[in-house]
């Protein structure tokens, strides 16, 4: 294959976050399908480091939310505004290029059917003409992050579902990305699958400081990401110490941070690392851990945005029975 | 009963519908066919892609096409010779194969046959991709889908399908001389003379500029209607069936006004 586009060392105009600003914004962003509007004028925001978790019941529209700020769906009407970027107005070939500063984990991993676990985690890097070694180095270090390189020769048909998913986050994470999407991670696995995908999930936030949105069913998946964290000193997964966990808003430090997608990458596993320069990886590795917030659909529209223990907390009859069914 | 009433459209409502559809449809196909060959003068280039589709299509449809290459001269044989006897012209019998098989039937049959064989191969494989969501994880991965999966499948049938063409053309013209040899005791010399002679340069034109033409439609009209499979496996198996039929009439179709416009040109 001709190497035709740069390197995710060279990412050009999409190469920094803007301190303080969103990463991701939407502005009364409307999509419908077959005449039913998905979404009825959609807003939100979130800043640099921050993981949103979508929560709605099927068919609320957190997939579309997803698509739509990845690039892979256009809005009817709205803004849909990523790294400063109108991504509802840029053209393909364009989108192409900013989709290299995301990963995006599918609802059933997508993975390459006809390629092996080792071509899948390595297709981003081939496209972008990665050296040979270099590619094999970090496909073999993405794979031990997910544990799954025991399988790297095997094709996604001999895999189960847990590890498709696990293979996926791999593929996703490869090029240390600023942004991650991931669509409904735990859906149909069982519990201990998904909290070992949960804690892939918190690693992957916590050692490299991504700007994430998480859609998910399961009110678990925003508590474990608003309660826990990853501790680098002990290579564990450890409850956040401050009362109410991280589930506050975004910090100033947080918000401050200049996580640049070009600086000096950080590997996900943490013996191999020896850091990244900025002060988003300083954040992470002070442990205080990024914020989560969470954002709850109600057909179409946001019914609830904030933290997750204020989440917890709600006298509202809807969120409650959602509460008690989604868990 | 007063919802139901409700609910139906009127009729020219319906139709106007429908043809806007279709409209729509032809406007999406032209659009992603044109794509697909610029794509093929910018890089990045999937060469590598492309040489495996070149195996796919072309090295493995060799056998069908070598098989049924061979039974069809064959046949064109017994079916003529039978009208020859009549006058007592038998030895025209290599003109009739030559130029019947290289100017109509190596083209048109060949195409049908990959059409039936690829069309199928390249809908289903490319609508089982979008409905697993691999193209849309192909384009969130940074990689445009039409270059890498529709360029190539466009490119290898269009260089795989003259070819094959050349090679069905050949092998018709040995089962047509075993068969004349055999049955109407046909020489060797007096088949192959005839047979040489009674093709002239525009033949050879007509001959080769059909598969050209029959490859493009073929393979982007596979492509195309992988690409908008909606549906899930139900909506794999309707693409599948659609690039197949399709295609084989739009061919069909394209054939009589190419052998029109070919005939015009060379004055025949």
């Amino acid at each position: 294959m001709t190497r035709a586009v740069p390197p995710a060392e060279s990412r050009g105009q999409f190469s920094e976050l803007v301190p303080g600003e969103p990463v991701i914004s939407f502005k009364d962003v409307r999509i419908g399908f077959d005449e039913r509007e998905v979404l009825q004028g959609i807003s939100f925001e979130t800043l640099p480091g921050e993981t949103k978790v979508l929560l709605g019941e099927g068919g609320s529209g957190k997939t579309v939310i997803m698509k739509l700020a990845a690039g892979l769906m256009r809005p009817d009407s709205g803004t849909v505004t990523v790294m400063g970027h109108d991504i509802g107005a840029m053209p393909e070939n364009e989108l192409l290029q900013f989709r290299r500063h995301i990963g995006f984990v599918f609802q059933e991993g997508a993975l390459f059917d006809s390629m092996t676990v080792s071509e899948n985690v390595s297709f981003r890097l081939d496209e972008e003409g990665v050296d040979e070694a270099e590619a094999d180095k970090r496909v073999h270090e993405a794979l031990r992050f997910v544990e799954m390189e025991p399988a790297i020769e095997r094709f996604p048909g001999e895999l189960s579902g847990g590890m498709r998913r696990r293979v996926s986050i791999a593929r996703a994470l490869v090029d240390h990305p600023p942004i991650v999407f991931y669509d409904s991670p735990t859906a149909g696995l069982d519990p201990v699958t998904c909290q070992t995908i949960m804690s892939l999930i918190l690693r992957g936030r916590d050692l490299q400081g991504v700007t994430s949105l998480l859609a998910t069913q399961r009110v678990q998946d925003a508590f474990s990401l608003a309660n826990f964290r990853y501790d680098k000193s002990t290579n564990r997964i450890v409850r956040d110490k401050r009362e109410n966990g991280n589930a506050a808003q975004p910090t100033n430090q947080a918000q401050r941070a200049p996580v640049q997608s070009d600086a000096p990458r950080k590997a996900l596993t943490p013996n191999v690392s020896k850091g990244r320069e900025g002060e988003a990886a300083s954040i992470v590795e002070n442990g205080a851990i990024s914020p989560t917030n969470v954002l709850v659909l109600r057909e179409g529209k946001i019914y609830f945005e904030g933290p997750a223990d204020e989440l917890l907390r709600t006298s509202d009859a809807y969120l409650k029975e959602f509460l008690a069914s989604a868990r | 009963m007063a919802d139901e009433k409700e609910e139906l459209e009127p009729l020219p409502s319906v139709l106007a519908d429908g043809l806007k559809r279709q409209v729509l449809a032809v406007q999406d196909y032209a659009k992603l066919s044109f794509q697909s060959v610029s794509n093929a003068f910018t890089p990045p280039f999937y060469w590598a892609d492309t040489l495996e589709q070149m195996d796919v299509i072309g090295v493995g449809s060799l056998p069908i096409i070598v098989l049924t290459g061979f039974f069809i001269g064959g046949v064109l044989v017994l079916q003529t010779a039978a009208q020859f006897e009549r006058f007592g012209e038998t030895a025209l019998t290599g003109d009739a194969v030559a130029l019947a098989l290289v100017r109509e039937l190596g083209p048109a049959i060949t195409a049908l046959l990959v059409a039936g064989r690829n069309a199928s191969g390249i809908a289903s494989e490319i609508g089982s991709m979008v409905v697993t969501e691999q193209v849309d994880a192909m384009r969130a991965l940074g990689t445009d889908p039409i270059r890498k999966l529709m360029t190539p499948r466009v490119l290898a049938t269009v260089a795989m399908l003259p070819l094959l063409t050349a090679v069905s053309d050949f092998v018709g013209l040995i089962g047509g001389f075993l068969v004349a040899y055999f049955t109407l005791r046909l020489g060797a010399v007096q088949f192959w003379t005839r047979a040489i002679h009674a093709l002239d340069f525009g033949d050879l034109v007509q001959g080769f500029a059909k598969p050209f033409v029959f490859a493009f439609i073929i393979s982007t009209v596979a492509c195309f209607m992988g690409l908008r499979v909606k549906g899930g496996t139900q909506g794999v198996g309707r693409a599948t069936t659609s690039a197949v039929v399709i295609s084989s009439v739009i061919l069909l179709v394209t054939d009589t006004f190419i052998t029109r416009l070919l005939l015009w040109a060379f004055h025949k």
